[in-house]
């Protein structure tokens, strides 16, 4: 490529061509106007938002549903900070993300100038990497670093912070072709002894159990896993962040595990001989109490990071690797062989029968039932979550059939995190129907981006679950706190429908179980961004339950 | 326990701050810690003394290892390697304990780096428990002003803690 001369601006622009970029989720203001000034006529899509929150939330949403990386910008001072929240989701659940921010220009730095924030500072424990640019002509390296960073690896948020003056300042352009990252060389094929070790316990094993989660999802490797438990005849659980990864009717899956998990799944992992951890970081939620985890089990880890392996358990065969490449490995080694799970198999089939995921069905109108009309009427549908007891409805009872096709903040648990998430995967995915399963309280997080969805025309479904509380921490109170309810009644608040409506959207009701299956034809036909305000019942609890702390064989039902 | 653990990192501005911010996110203690160039002027070595067992050990080299800037991490295990601290201490001394003074100096093969009337400044190289052993004894007539180095170290024999070639 020859160099060419060009403000700093600019070249960031050139560089977002050379890494493919094409939407941007944004918000400008004063340290970023020269950059604003390039997009006015740049190639690239730009999503203005409300609040820098969605634009980071939006980024993430778009890299899940796509597998992109996912890319915001927002101004310095508060414009960064207003990120933080998205980066730390981001980072939280491995999402790929460049965030890009305004900084005071580089005399000022340190000056407490206005709207001054030391972002790299900040966001150092919730970034993979972040860079501060001190000259001009490391822009081009820059970028190329930081893409190559958060697609690569476990993926992850880099944060690139921009001074005014290095956006103004010429450079001669030139984007490297190559990386030296001395630090930086993550890990694809899994190690060929540890990949034969592994594959003898599962040939020995009779009661082997997949547990799996993102890494699955985030490494294209939903094939390779169901091939192999397929030809082992053993059972797979997903963890939230790994709903999809396998599909929910598949006569192998027993759901999702750990403190909302199935009874099935939970008894199935306590009472395995071998797990074959993919993808997984043996998180609290997912363990309970992690002395009484999966007693008799050998544990068999795969992750691409070294450092999740034996973090929480002790693991029998660690194998660092990318999933895809170690799951492919293996399948040549058991994809033959003859399996003992048939009695396991059984046991499974009994307890499934036994301890099915459910809910009472009466006349009043559920949250779990409206989670099941979705599912059935928008099968291929691509669910984005908040974060609470719309959150596990959304995991437990739709059915899922397609990787990538359910994004949740799964492991910094963001309320307010769905709806910009449901629309930057909606941008990635405008073909898929998408839908936010939302909270009354969560939605309101960030509702304000109702204006955004509507200015760009960007369809998504909000179908917000509304029990006039904030459902999970209430739950918790019941059960916990004496039925205090201290502080979660969000009763007679907001009228949603309106809401949507003013801010030129299309508002939907339903209020008995007949409505159901109408308005959500209804909001899918009419091809406009649109809020379905369920008005369900209020103290509906999510079950089962482990609590806190507990092994999680120890399970509550709930009314 | 302590572990004494030497890192390689890009010799770049924020690299330490982002090393010493992972120790405290992880709930790592830090007990002593040294920062220098190493032969290569891009590379700089940090040695860092970390108490806790292996468990919190290999945590460490691994989270270590996670930064971007971080090049290499190494233990360094206390019976293959040498390891000294510096310190330079400030002796109230007069005229009748100033001889005694200068000789557990030389007991000490320590040196004396300043005189002045009423006090010496001594410098003291060694591993942990030479500086303690001195520290206490000098502490008899009165100790003004400490400064310490934290420890670095380095493998016996031919073993090299070094950017990997490829």
């Amino acid at each position: 490529m020859t160099k060419q001369k060009m403000p700093g601006a600019r070249a960031v622009i050139e560089s977002l061509y050379c890494e493919g970029v094409e939407v941007l989720f944004g918000y400008p203001g004063g340290q970023v106007l020269p950059l604003y000034d390039e997009l006015y006529d740049a190639n690239v899509r730009h999503i203005l938002v409300r609040h820098e929150q969605a634009a980071a939330h939006a980024a993430d949403g778009f890299a899940r549903a796509t597998g992109k990386v996912g890319v915001c910008l927002a101004t310095s001072g508060p414009g960064a900070t207003n990120l933080v929240t998205g980066i730390a989701t981001a980072y939280m659940d491995s999402v790929p993300m460049v965030a890009i921010t305004g900084q005071v220009p580089r005399s000022l730095i340190g000056n407490d100038a206005f709207q001054e924030a030391n972002i790299t500072g900040i966001t150092l424990p919730i970034t993979k990497h972040n860079y501060l640019v001190q000259d001009t002509n490391d822009i081009p390296r820059i970028f190329k670093e930081a893409f190559y960073i958060a697609r690569t690896g476990r993926p992850g948020p880099v944060l690139i912070d921009i001074p005014k003056d290095t956006q103004i300042e010429a450079i001669d352009f030139e984007y490297p072709e190559k990386i030296e990252l001395r630090g930086y060389k993550p890990t694809y094929a899994g190690n060929e002894q540890q990949v034969k070790k592994a594959a003898s316990l599962i040939l020995k094993a009779e009661k082997p159990i997949f547990y799996v989660g993102g890494g699955i999802i985030f490494s294209n490797a939903t094939e390779e896993l169901r091939t192999l438990a397929e030809g082992i005849m053993a059972p797979v659980t997903t963890t939230l962040m790994g709903m999809s990864a396998f599909p929910s009717a598949h006569p192998l899956s027993v759901g999702m595990l750990g403190m909302h998990g199935t009874r099935y799944a939970n008894y199935a992992i306590q009472e395995s001989d071998l797990i074959i951890a993919v993808g997984v970081r043996f998180d609290d939620r997912v363990t309970g109490k992690i002395s009484a985890f999966a007693p008799n089990a050998k544990i068999i880890h795969i992750d691409i990071d070294p450092a999740e392996i034996g973090k929480n358990v002790r693991v029998d065969v660690p194998i660092v690797g990318d999933a895809k490449n170690v799951l492919k490995a293996l399948l040549k080694f058991v994809k033959q062989e003859q399996v003992k799970t048939d009695a396991w198999n059984k046991k499974i089939t009994a307890w499934k029968k036994e301890f099915p995921l459910t809910y009472k069905k009466d006349k009043l109108l559920r949250p779990q039932f409206v989670v099941e009309q979705i599912s059935e009427i928008c099968p291929d549908a691509i669910v984005v979550t908040e974060v609470g007891q719309n959150q596990m409805w959304a995991a437990q009872f739709f059915n899922f059939r397609n990787p990538r096709t359910f994004i949740s903040s799964g492991g910094l648990g963001t309320m307010g995190y769905g709806f910009p998430a449901a629309m930057g995967a909606k941008v990635g995915k405008p073909e898929s129907t998408v839908i936010d399963i939302a909270g009354d309280g969560s939605f309101q997080m960030n509702s304000q981006e109702l204006a955004t969805v509507v200015q760009n025309d960007i369809p998504v479904i909000v179908a917000i679950l509304n029990n006039g509380f904030l459902g999970m921490v209430r739950q918790w109170q019941e059960l916990f706190f004496n039925r205090r309810y201290s502080e979660t009644c969000l009763e007679s608040s907001v009228d949603f429908v309106k809401l949507a409506e003013a801010y030129g959207a299309l508002g939907l009701r339903a209020t008995k179980k007949s409505d159901v299956k109408d308005v959500i034809e209804e909001a899918v036909k009419s091809g406009r961004p649109t809020v379905i305000d369920f008005v369900v019942e209020r103290e509906e609890n999510v079950s089962p339950m482990v609590p806190a702390g507990a092994a999680i064989n120890e399970i509550l039902d709930l009314e | 326990m302590k572990h004494t653990v030497a890192v390689l990192v890009e010799n770049k501005p924020g690299v330490l701050t982002r090393v010493a911010g992972l120790f405290s996110r992880r709930g790592f203690n830090i007990e002593s810690l040294a920062v220098g160039v190493t032969e290569n002027a891009d590379t700089s070595r940090i040695t860092i003394v970390v108490s806790g067992d292996d468990h919190v050990l290999e945590q460490v080299e691994k989270q270590l290892n996670k930064l971007i800037d971080v090049i290499r991490v190494s233990d360094i295990p206390p019976d293959e390697s040498v390891s000294r601290e510096l310190a330079l201490i400030k002796v109230g001394v007069d005229s009748t304990t100033r001889a005694e003074v200068m000789q557990i100096v030389d007991v000490f093969r320590a040196k004396i780096v300043d005189v002045g009337i009423k006090s010496l400044v001594v410098e003291v190289t060694g591993d942990e428990s030479k500086i303690k052993a001195m520290e206490q004894l000098l502490r008899q007539f009165g100790i003004r002003e400490m400064v310490r180095t934290g420890k670095i170290a380095m493998n016996r024999g031919a073993k090299v803690v070094q950017v990997e070639k490829k």
